[in-house]
């Protein structure tokens, strides 16, 4: 049952991909990257704002699938606030979620719990992670 | 159509369809409907015994030895030449190159022609369709040579524009490099006119033959194209092989492609000498079993013959375009009237990606993407399709089945 396509689209995954949240560029932006899948064409853009360690506000702009979409709307939501090595960390448990059998603590992923279907999908991985290397590639020169 | 001739076809290619061992097994537990053939289609058993009986009792290097397997080995090979020279009706056997597949074939034209023969102020035509197989390859020599690339423009419904075409042709156009159908959109171009014209305006014409050899009879000789290139994986061989045509007093003027064994006549530290046609082409030991199994691939082919694989697929073709035309979200990306069994579409609010994993769960195996056709998706703004594109030994129930599955995808996103 877990491998059935009914788990990997959530009601909360179709609900972010189909209203994402922080869509759009961010005036007050300091950093942003864009990354593509290759494999299908899709683009991803995050545009952060940042002071200091901390992330004051994070947007995205991006033409993708359902899984991509939600990915990067659940992360605009839950990395604005944090710290710079925090939403690194947060990157690294949520990897771990949609990529092993892993038990990750569920403490601090939120929504993001919805998208644990993805490691039965395993060609979606991609999708699931473009907008993360985005954000991690927007902050690469600041170290962290 | 009557009734027993339906029924006469349909038997027809149900025991076709019993020749691929692959598609009886089951997905997910779903049996397998396999509409990915554009990608690569699927084996018949001819040609995989083929293979096995080619490692198990005649396999050895190919003119080189005087060995009695050598010889054998030797002579299969260049039969199969002869069967694919017969399938294409090239003049001779010279005329016929084992390459890698498709994108070696034009590599090979753009490296050894396209550097001897462009110049700075030269001019390569191409189209908005093309595979990125028959972009890059121009690219890069016309970098290396100074040459520009001018591109025919495609209709709103996936025609080439061949008004612009005529337009862009003069005598600075050296090469015509144009697909004879299109991956992306399924489109038959119409090869003969774009032939004629550029010969009028005394430019050379590569065609990339990829998506119309499984589809339709291909008369080189009638067609006069100046290359013809195919890759062997998708016309039921192997993968690894396929077929460089090129006209030979066009061949004989080329420098080699690359360097090594079996291309030369004489090699000597004082210089080295060529060897004739086509070895001149074929540096090194060759894909010898999978050039072999090409040449079963293209017998199992024309023993069922284009005019039973044209009606089948045609059929396909018109059924599954309704069926998907009655579903309101459904939108076909490529509507030209001369088109092979090759289907793009988008579902509104559904990307193609998230409409492949449906299928896929069901059984169901299509492209989802760019199909290596980026300016086709940036011509009708969409970041990807889905693509169905089917086979001689696909069948009507099959579309069924997928018609469901794309039910499927809507009420998951409704
Ligand atoms: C139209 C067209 N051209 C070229 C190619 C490249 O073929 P290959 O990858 O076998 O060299 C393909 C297959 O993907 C194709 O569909």
């Amino acid at each position: 049952m877990s491998e059935s396509v009914s788990n990997l689209y959530q009601d909360v995954i179709l609900d972010h991909s189909k209203k994402p949240r922080n869509f759009g560029k961010l005036k007050s932006t300091t950093h942003y990257a864009r990354v593509n899948n290759p494999l299908c064409g899709d683009k991803v853009t995050v545009y952060l704002k940042i002071e200091g360690k901390y992330i004051l506000d994070a947007t995205f702009e991006a033409r993708g699938c359902a899984i991509s979409l939600a990915s990067a709307s659940m992360m605009s939501e839950m990395i604005k606030g944090k710290k710079i090595n925090e939403a690194i960390a947060l990157f690294r448990k949520f990897y771990i979620l949609i990529t092993t059998e892993q038990n990750v603590h569920n403490d601090g992923l939120g929504d993001l719990k919805a998208l644990s279907g993805v490691k039965n999908f395993p060609t979606r991985v991609e999708c699931a992670t473009l907008s993360w290397k985005a954000m991690e590639k927007a902050v690469e020169e600041i170290g962290y | 159509m009557s009734l027993n001739i339906e029924y006469s076809d349909k038997m027809h290619f149900a025991s076709i369809r019993a020749d691929f061992p692959i598609l009886s097994q089951k997905v997910y537990g779903k049996s397998l409907v396999y509409l990915d053939n554009g990608a690569s289609t699927q084996k018949p058993k001819q040609v995989i015994n083929n293979i096995t009986a080619t490692y198990e009792r005649s396999y050895a290097n190919v003119h080189r030895g005087v060995h009695y397997l050598s010889q054998i080995s030797t002579d299969a090979m260049e039969l199969a030449r002869g069967t694919v020279r017969g399938f294409v009706n090239a003049r001779s056997d010279s005329e016929i190159i084992f390459v890698r597949g498709a994108t070696e074939g034009i590599n090979l034209v753009a490296s050894s022609w396209g550097r001897e023969n462009l110049k700075s102020g030269d001019e390569i035509i191409l189209s908005e369709m093309e595979h990125h197989a028959n972009i890059v390859p121009w690219q890069l020599v016309s970098e290396q040579t100074g040459a520009t690339i001018k591109v025919i423009p495609i209709s709103d419904s996936g025609e080439l524009e061949m008004s612009e075409f005529q337009k862009l042709l003069s005598d600075r156009t050296k090469l015509v490099a144009i697909t004879h159908v299109s991956n992306a959109l399924g489109t038959i171009v119409p090869l003969s006119e774009i032939i004629r014209y550029s010969h009028d305006a005394g430019a050379l014409v590569l065609v990339d033959g990829c998506q119309a050899v499984p589809h339709l009879p291909v008369d080189l000789q009638e067609l006069d194209a100046d290359f013809y290139t195919f890759s062997g994986h998708k016309l039921y061989g192997p993968s690894g092989i396929g077929i460089l045509y090129g006209k030979e007093s066009i061949l004989e003027s080329m420098p080699p492609y690359q360097g090594g064994g079996e291309m030369i006549d004489t090699v000597s530290f004082k210089g080295s000498t060529w060897a004739d046609l086509p070895f001149k082409f074929e540096a090194g030991t060759p894909n010898i079993a999978d050039a072999i199994g090409l040449g079963e691939a293209v017998n199992y082919v024309s023993s069922i013959g284009f005019d039973a694989i044209g009606a089948h697929e045609a059929s396909l073709l018109s059924y599954a375009t309704e069926r998907l035309n009655q579903i309101e979200s459904v939108k076909i990306i490529g509507n030209a009237s001369n088109k092979a069994a090759i289907i793009s579409f988008v579902i509104e609010d559904v990307h193609p990606h998230d409409v492949g994993t449906i299928l896929d769960r069901d059984g169901i195996a299509v492209r989802t993407g760019h199909h290596c056709a980026q300016p086709v998706m940036e011509r009708y703004d969409v970041p990807a399709t889905v693509r169905a594109s089917f086979a001689m030994y696909n069948t009507f129930e099959e579309i069924d089945l997928f018609v469901k599955g794309l039910q499927k995808v809507q009420e998951i996103f409704s």
